[in-house]
């Protein structure tokens, strides 16, 4: 139906950016970002490893699990280190550890991401929940997350391991079922400032239910302190894995694994330098990676981080 | 005389505070709507007509009294039974900026009333949405455009696009202008009032601009410190004013030619307004009234017509004004007689 | 204010009920032979079951809670499984290691962060600036048992290759034993956890001293003539200084818990090691006690900051 009464003039005032959503400047502001860039090409690097980690084990000949006591070991049972046939050396049961660390890179991605994602959707539709709908709600998500976050995360995650039996699955509930407070408390507070804007009340008055304010009004406000926190969460949960992979709580063996790994090298790092070297070196390189993208994105969000 | 749409049965509405006070941001006021007309609203910053829009809207839970709508009385009503009947009654916000999500599109904004209530979706939605944004003056292509790269006055009308969305019955006009600059405000002014003819619609237009108010309304009820003082029709209220709050008001309107300007008596009030918390005794108005007597400051004076006056003016008022009354040289005098 | 503080206390006191209840119930949900262990292989089933009722394990759940509850508010955690010694015993013998650990560190970490947060801030973009950003930003994403580890093969065993021992490869030594030989073997675990945290206090410090000195009264104190230094230190660090404290408090909170990874790598028999020897062990009134101890640590942790917050904040109290 057109309007058939009298078109009111429109004088054209003063438009403020043209057509770009706030996610479209951020991309804008990071892909400018050289070091961020620049960390993406090395994540993007390490994925493609984990990814293709067959392919290491098919080109060396030389599968992950499989221990070459002749030519990877010593006449006296130790490591042997870099030369042509092992490219970065053998571990304490003559594993080619290239191969290994490839494969290990799976294992840090899944976890790091995984657990990441889980802890992330748990903590913002708590946090959402806790923050919007208030009252009793609130308070028994807000002394939840109090205790969670009160409790010595490490000990209890050893005990918690050491009860089960280590597994990925385990691994990757601990961790989110830690991780979520940190999450749901930024959103919680976010919404409560948000809860008493006008469109809020806006959208009240128009018949919409408590949810649909929430995941449809609410959300996309609390959304981009989500993707900054998730970015740097990532580097955290990786390290995580590691330190409870190397205290011995990780995946069981023989699987390859990072922190495993380094624990393994433990006893041969007066000997077999390559052992603790290279395993470290790739774990600090994701992890500084992801530090630095994740940097990248804070300050692609709220360029104002970057004074001078 | 048109039937009545929105009635509003002795409404009060109480904030508490974090010490013990209360404040009564609407103290007991009784009106009514008729379809059709536009009821103007005017008092100055605090005097609670913005929660009296809100809870005409039932966007508040009244402390005591009724709202009826269509004979049915909506205060009782729970969230899910209100919902069908938020197709009907609307509001149109006063902040351009805070009242819609800067995060959302506008073409998402606007479509909001069709998919909270499942009336329509996808394609069909947008073709609906962009008939409205060209009703209110918008141009349809900008329907991905954020809120933020509209200016004010075009907001406002994404905001009255929202409203009418579902062909209410009534809006209410929550100070709609009062954020604009004066020369968008007409244009808004006129939007709203091709629609009302358009569409049928009957308004309740909210502002603390008397000018304004008296534009756009067939009757204008004047509000200080959460009570209705005075309720005429325009031409009424303007020309046979009869509560020395409304007087006042009148004075300080600006007057395009400066010989009646000057020809006009100035009333200034004296005192601030007084804290809602703690209303002052009897009419509320006494300690600031020019004419105010010691009965003014024991009792209340009811809503009611004094004097000669029909009916549909009634005004709350011990001694009220007559017509041609110089109110610039009265003197209060509380003492006893 | 007394309100304030009296409902904080409350508030924490809910959390340690809290955790305390949730704790019990993880563990107890575990399979545990420890009556079996301690009894030794051969024992009879009628040893065992002897020994279960000794450690009360037979008992419901719920009564050993109570029980436990009952004790612990009376100062007493109970008593570890295998040797009776009091489980506050054992927590006041580790308590001091990784207290010492602690503040040592984190004297270190303080002095380095907040010396290069200013630095950074007071010459922004710059040289500088970029290349501490940088190196906070690498030991931030070292894991701490890998830098552990290559402490200690670099300053321990190279240097002691090239003929200086000046490190020794681990262990404690009490400070009655003699402050050098005390010294020597925390500083290596010092460094360690001081180059970790040391980043998040230089971003910290840069971040907020940035703000602070773009203020007003930055800009009036420089307009006065005051020496440069001196508007930075005694003007500007003051200020900037508050979000920094509250960092403090909660991360010295969370150390308790945390040094779990350095202690295991430096043979340091703190909490940390012996909750994990416990854990191995499964020596339940052990791991309970210390994780509780160190929940207690953070809890009241956040409290202190909660109160400095409120004396520098008046309008936090009035909620």
């Amino acid at each position: 139906m057109t309007a058939a009464i009298e078109m009111v003039d429109v004088i054209d005032e003063p438009q403020v950016i043209e057509g770009r959503s706030p996610f479209a400047l951020a991309l804008r502001r990071l892909r400018k970002d050289k070091v961020a860039m620049i960390s993406l090409a090395v994540i993007v690097l390490i994925v493609l490893m984990a990814i293709f980690a067959p392919v290491f084990a098919a080109v060396t000949g030389h599968p992950p699990n499989e221990q070459y006591r002749d030519i990877g070991l010593t006449p006296d049972g130790l490591p042997r280190g870099p030369n042509g046939t092992f490219w970065l050396g053998t571990d304490d049961l003559g594993r080619d550890i290239l191969v290994r660390i490839a494969y290990g890179a799976r294992i840090s991605l899944l976890v790091g991401v995984i657990a990441t994602v889980i802890t992330v959707v748990i903590g913002v539709v708590l946090g959402l929940a806790a923050g919007f709908l208030g009252g009793i709600t609130d308070t028994l998500l807000a002394r939840l997350i109090d205790v969670v976050l009160s409790v010595p995360f490490l000990l209890v995650a050893i005990a918690l391991v050491s009860v089960t039996g280590p597994s990925l699955t385990v691994t990757v509930l601990v961790i989110g079922c830690f991780s979520w407070a940190s999450v749901a408390r930024i959103v919680r507070g976010q919404v409560l400032s948000l809860r008493e804007r006008e469109f809020v009340e806006a959208a009240r008055s128009l018949g919409a239910g408590d949810s649909r304010i929430m995941f449809v009004d609410i959300l996309p406000n609390v959304i981009a302190p989500v993707i900054v926190y998730t970015t740097l969460l990532i580097p955290v949960v990786i390290v995580t894995q590691a330190t409870l992979s190397f205290l011995g709580l990780g995946l069981p063996p023989p699987t390859a694994d990072w922190g495993g790994m380094i624990s393994e090298s433990q006893n041969y790092y007066t000997t077999a330098w390559w052992f603790i070297l290279f395993p470290g070196l790739a774990l600090l390189i994701t992890t500084l990676a992801f530090n630095l993208f994740g940097d990248g994105v804070r300050d692609a969000f709220d360029p104002r981080a970057d004074r001078t | 005389m048109n039937e009545v749409l929105l009635k509003v049965d002795d409404v009060r509405k109480e904030f508490p505070t974090s010490s013990k006070e209360v404040v009564q941001a609407v103290a007991g006021v009784s009106l009514e709507v008729r379809k059709g007309e536009t009821l103007g609203l005017v008092g100055e910053t605090g005097c609670g007509k913005s929660s009296l829009a809100r809870c005409m809207a039932h966007l508040y839970d009244v402390t005591s009294g009724s709202v009826w709508f269509e004979g049915r009385d909506i205060t009782k009503l729970s969230r899910k039974a209100m919902r069908p009947l938020r197709r009907d009654v609307q509001v149109i916000f006063q902040d351009p900026y805070g009242s819609l999500n800067p995060r959302r599109r506008v073409g998402s904004i606007i479509g909001d009333p069709f998919s909270i209530h499942n009336i329509a979706s996808g394609n069909e939605r947008k073709k609906k949405v962009q008939e409205l944004m060209e009703l209110v003056g918008l141009n349809p292509e900008h329907y991905n455009r954020f809120p933020a790269e509209f200016s004010g006055g075009q907001r406002q009308r994404i905001g009255v696009a929202r409203a009418l969305a579902l062909r209410p019955k009534l809006v209410i006009c929550d100070e709609p202008v009062s954020a604009l600059d004066v020369s968008i405000q007409a244009q808004i002014i006129n939007l709203l009032s091709d629609l009302q003819q358009e569409f049928d619609l009957t308004y309740v237009f909210i502002s603390h601009d008397l000018s304004v108010v008296r534009h756009v309304s067939d009757r204008i009820a004047v509000m200080y410190l959460g009570k209705i003082v005075e309720l005429a029709p325009t031409g009424e209220l303007f020309g046979q004013t009869r509560h020395p709050y409304t007087r006042a008001l009148l004075s300080a309107l600006p007057v395009a030619d400066p010989d009646t300007a000057d020809s006009r008596e100035q009333i200034i009030l004296g005192g601030d307004i007084p804290s809602a918390t703690n209303p002052p005794a009897g009419c509320r108005f006494h300690t600031r009234c020019p004419k105010a007597r010691l009965d003014c400051a024991a009792e209340e004076p009811v809503l009611e017509p004094v004097l000669d006056d029909r009916p549909e003016h009634r005004t709350a008022c011990f001694y009220p004004l007559t017509v041609g009354e110089d109110l610039s040289t009265a003197v209060p005098d509380l003492r006893a007689s | 204010m007394a309100m304030f503080l009296i409902r904080r206390l409350g508030h924490g006191i809910l959390v340690l009920w809290l955790i305390s209840i949730a704790v019990f119930a993880l563990f107890f949900v575990a399979p545990s032979n420890v009556a079996q262990t301690l009894a030794g292989r051969q024992a009879t089933p009628e040893t065992i079951a002897l020994i279960k009722h000794r450690l009360g394990l037979d008992l419901p759940v719920w009564k050993q809670y109570l029980d436990f509850l009952g004790n612990a508010v009376r100062g007493n955690l109970g008593y570890d499984y295998y040797h009776q010694v009091p489980v506050t015993h054992i927590i006041g013998q580790a308590l001091p290691i990784t207290v010492s650990l602690a503040l040592g560190a984190a004297v270190l970490w303080l002095a380095l962060g907040i010396f290069n947060g200013v630095i950074s801030a007071t010459h922004p973009r710059s040289l500088a600036d970029r290349g501490l950003t940088l190196f906070s930003l690498f030991f931030y994403s070292f894991p701490s048992f890998l830098l552990g580890l290559l402490l200690l093969y670099f300053l321990y065993f190279r240097l002691t290759l090239s003929g200086f021992s000046w490190f020794p490869a681990g262990g404690y030594s009490p400070i009655t034993g003699g402050i050098g030989p005390w010294f020597q073997h925390l500083l290596l675990p010092w460094v360690a956890l001081a180059l970790l945290l040391a980043a998040t206090y230089t971003r910290l410090t840069r971040g907020s001293m940035l703000d602070v000195l773009g203020e007003d009264y930055i800009r009036t104190a420089r307009s006065k003539g005051i020496r440069e230094s001196r508007v930075v230190v005694r003007h500007g660090l003051r200020s900037a200084l508050t979000p920094v404290v509250t960092q403090f408090g909660i991360d010295l909170g969370q150390l308790i818990g945390g040094v779990v990874v350095i202690e295991t790598v430096f043979s340091l028999p703190g909490l940390g090691q012996t909750a994990v020897v416990a854990i191995n062990q499964q020596d339940l009134p052990v791991i309970i006690g210390i994780v509780l101890f160190a929940s207690a640590a953070v809890v009241v942790a956040n409290l202190l900051v909660d109160i400095a917050y409120a004396v520098l904040d008046p309008r936090v109290r009035l909620h």
